[in-house]
């Protein structure tokens, strides 16, 4: 179980490999990766409640590892200021089997969207800027898994 | 008590974080967020609506209702969008 976060960005196959270097239980792998949409985004920037944001995502975690046989879990995600294509945050969730490893990175993603303290502030093209209000959709995402 | 603020309360706010000995019996975080709120026009502003605001007990999410003790750090900040 890892949780790492970062204002640099990171290589997806390096995280990855390191993720299952010199293991031989893993069957099935599956990562999520988000980026920074353009459009009339220009930049973003993540703020994140240093201690907090680590503790939380560690339970989130747990609570994937209670729930699923995994192997091995990964949550990276980054904070600062963001251009549009730039990568966000990774999750990987490592199981014998698929169907567990699918499940579990997509309640990783969930509970990370509403339960971990990130706040997104975009600037658009016109010089503004404002904090990312919360989608119902994500509650409803993460209310799935009750 | 110790007193953290994110995002749009803390631009709000003015500030980060501070420590605050209330001058009122503080026993829930509501009574913080009442107390606070008297403070002036920006905090005025940033606990307007409660209903839009987030809170953590020693980095841990929590409520309103929620009982504090001098020691603890109490955040406010609105609903999380990671990911």
């Amino acid at each position: 179980m890892t949780v790492r976060i970062q204002s640099e960005d990171f290589d997806i196959a390096a995280e990855l490999a390191a993720l299952f270097a010199g293991r031989d239980d893993m069957g099935a792998i599956v990562t999520f990766s988000g980026l920074v949409r353009g459009g009339d985004v220009t930049a973003m920037t993540l703020e994140h409640y240093p201690g907090m944001t680590e503790k939380a995502l560690q339970k989130i975690e747990a609570e994937a590892n209670a729930r699923w046989p995994l192997k091995a879990t990964l949550i990276l995600h980054r904070v600062g200021r963001l251009l549009p294509g730039e990568r966000i945050v990774l999750v990987a969730a490592a199981s014998q089997t698929r169907h567990a490893a699918f499940e579990a990175a997509s309640f990783l993603m969930d509970y990370l969207k509403t339960d971990a303290p990130f706040w997104k502030n975009e600037e658009h093209a016109d010089g503004t800027s404002a904090w990312v209000d919360a989608r119902k959709a994500d509650s409803s995402a993460k209310a799935r898994w009750r | 008590m110790r007193i953290r603020y994110f995002a749009w309360v803390r631009e709000r706010v003015g500030r980060a974080e501070e420590e605050v000995q209330p001058t009122t019996p503080i026993a829930t975080v509501a009574d913080l967020a009442d107390w606070l709120a008297t403070r002036g026009p920006g905090y005025e502003a940033a606990f307007a609506d409660r209903n839009r605001l987030r809170v953590a007990v020693n980095q841990d999410q929590a409520d309103f209702t929620a009982h504090i003790a001098a020691n603890d750090e109490i955040a406010f900040f609105p609903p999380m969008t990671g990911g």
